[in-house]
């Protein structure tokens, strides 16, 4: 029991007493792994096991179905790029290809083609850890990126929590 | 008909801070719930009844009936909001969430009022960060000024509301499959019977409503049932958000009244206003991906915003509200690939037809587009869909336990009624025919399940 800090682990313990039932808290406890290690280790499933009376495996089992949580480190940035219809006829494949090429040796900037992020209005769309940006070019994309790593741009948690 | 501004009135007054207490307080916010809190909870469900009030989130359902089917003398019992919005292209829940959740947390507190429920929770999409943010701090500070919590405004109620956000899975949308993901599983649909209204979560009656349906209420109460019922057409009352997307001059979520055209929605100067470039419509897609296609004729055109008349004519949804709009350098087998991809990706592996049969569909959808079709492979994808969809009719019946499978048969269907040609041309080209803008993405993804 040593993976939350003494302030996430306050956190976590309010979010158990949230719900009737122990098990619901493990989505937001993910989350909560998440925002503090930047991805989820087995370190935090295990813990996150013992809060809510649980085994590691079921704890993983939830964690592996959902594509928010990174078993694995990201980096400080998920850039996730749509490509589903309305930003396909307008866009969003090239963008993708690009920022893939653009980052491809990047340990910083992970890039990653997601399903329709119900930005539709303004597509082609993508977001910084869960931030919107809308009607992008290649071009533009690149620069949103680039103003999070310049610090011009101040990005939210890689689960998407404010920072 | 047409634009009609009800549950956007507060984004139309205060465009540039709705989603702030001082805005709420100048609009009438919560008026509605301290009138609903003077009514018998069975009046609340008459009213809503009266306006024919029918769910947002795609299905239709009558909302009064959902309420109703609670067994009584159950307790607990819980209402969950459906904030996982995910069919591609609907964008109008998160909207709500971000622009107006103070309009949301006042229909949770009426509907929860109406059912007698004492615990609500809002299952978010994960992604919809700034949105889940709004939510909270509107739940926060209603609970601040007596909206939510004990004894609400003295009437002796009480009502906690608890946020849950979700982690990307499209299938959470889907209500049971939603309600095994707030129990901290993997979302996957549960096998009715029993219906969440008997056994939702925790086994407990549960109603489960749309993040718009819900914030339908404040107004619903404000006019009246009756009032709002004449609004829209037929059975269809009253207004609804179209998220309208694609080719289109001004996409965008606009508020209508039911029964306005598809042509008003697409071409009207304050709605899409028509087609980028002065291109044609080729087809469109009227109730999110999940639907059938309708194509650019005067009739499809020319087709009421009617859920019942829509299914019941052309076998296509109103769905969740999503139209998407084609124009005539559009692919249609490009488009059908790429949605199929979607549901290869979205299923969550519970039944075989479906599990299989999206991977199957993506890849032959795929191979045409990429000009390795074989002249065998339209018949060979509707055989697919048969087993995943047998019949292949609208509204589908299904292998599956739920309509995700049945739902990515959808665009296989529409190749076929309306597009031979267009996929026998990619066939017999061995390319694709469109210059449109196909980038390389469509040769280098992997189109499987992932």
């Amino acid at each position: 029991m040593t993976f939350f800090t003494e302030d996430n682990r306050q956190r976590a313990r309010a979010i158990v007493d949230r719900y009737p039932v122990k098990r619901s808290a493990v989505m937001p406890l993910l989350h909560l792994a998440q925002d503090q290690e930047g991805w989820v280790s087995p370190d935090a499933m295990r813990e996150i096991a013992a809060l809510v009376d649980i085994e590691p495996a079921q704890v993983l089992g939830t964690c592996a179905f959902y594509t928010m949580y990174k078993r694995e480190p990201v980096g400080r940035y998920v850039v996730s790029v749509c490509t589903n219809v309305s930003c396909l006829v307008t866009g969003g494949p090239e963008i993708y290809e690009h920022l893939r090429g653009q980052y491809a040796e990047s340990d910083e900037v992970h890039v990653e083609e997601v399903e329709c992020l119900a930005a539709c209005g303004g597509a082609p769309a993508l977001q910084v850890n869960y931030e919107f940006h809308e009607r992008l070019t290649p071009e533009t994309a690149v620069e949103i990126v680039e103003s999070y790593r310049s610090g011009e741009r101040r990005a939210r948690s890689v689960s998407g929590s404010p920072s | 008909m047409g634009q009609k501004t009800i549950i956007t009135k507060r984004l139309a007054d205060r465009p540039d801070d709705s989603w702030t207490i001082e805005a709420v307080l100048a609009t009438n916010g919560y008026d509605a719930l301290r009138a609903a809190l003077k009514m018998k909870p069975d009046k609340i469900r008459g009213e809503v009844e009266a306006a024919g009030l029918r769910g947002r989130g795609g299905a239709g359902f009558p909302t009064a009936s959902k309420w109703s089917f609670l067994p009584e003398g159950s307790y607990p019992r819980y209402l969950v909001v459906n904030a996982d919005e995910g069919e591609p292209s609907t964008f109008k829940d998160r909207m709500l969430l971000e622009r107006d959740p103070h309009q949301l947390v006042e229909g949770i507190a009426i509907a929860s009022y109406a059912v007698g429920c004492n615990l609500a929770f809002v299952y978010v999409r994960g992604e919809f960060a700034l949105g889940y943010d709004r939510l909270v701090a509107a739940i926060d500070e209603a609970r601040g000024r007596g909206y939510v919590g004990g004894n609400i405004l003295g009437s002796g109620f009480d009502l906690e509301i608890v946020v849950h956000r979700g982690a990307g899975a499209y299938i959470c949308g889907e209500e049971t499959a939603l309600l095994e993901s707030l129990e901290g599983r993997q979302g996957m649909p549960r096998i009715r019977p029993p219906f969440p209204a008997i056994e939702g979560l925790y086994a407990k009656p549960t109603v489960v409503n749309n993040v718009e349906t819900l914030c339908t209420l404040p107004a619903i109460i404000t006019m009246g049932g009756a009032k709002y019922g004449k609004l829209g057409v037929n059975r269809s009352t009253g207004t609804r958000l179209f998220s309208l997307s694609g080719h289109v001059n001004r996409p965008g979520n606009y508020e209508v009244e039911l029964g306005t055209t598809f042509r008003d929605l697409m071409y009207q100067k304050n709605l899409g206003g028509g087609i980028r470039d002065d291109r044609s419509v080729k087809f469109f897609v009227p109730g999110g991906a999940s639907s059938q296609w309708l194509t650019g004729s005067d009739e499809h055109l020319d087709a009421p915003l009617d859920m019942d008349f829509v299914q019941e004519t052309y076998g296509v949804m109103l769905g969740s509200g999503a139209v998407m709009v084609f124009d005539d350098t559009t692919c249609a087998v490009r488009v059908a690939w790429r949605l199929a991809k979607f549901f290869a990706h979205e299923s969550c592996g519970k039944c075989t037809p479906c599990r299989e049969g999206t991977g199957w569909i993506t890849k032959i959808l795929h191979r045409i587009e990429t000009g390795d079709g074989r002249a065998e492979d339209l018949d060979l994808l509707l055989d697919v869909g048969d087993n995943i969809s047998p019949g292949l009719n609208a509204p589908f019946s299904q292998t599956t336990i739920c309509p995700l499978g049945p739902s990515s048969v959808s665009p296989v269907v529409s190749l076929d009624k309306f597009f031979r040609d267009e996929v026998h041309q990619h066939v017999t080209e061995a390319r694709c025919p469109f210059a449109g803008p196909r980038g390389p993405a469509a040769r280098h993804q992997e189109q499987g399940p992932s």
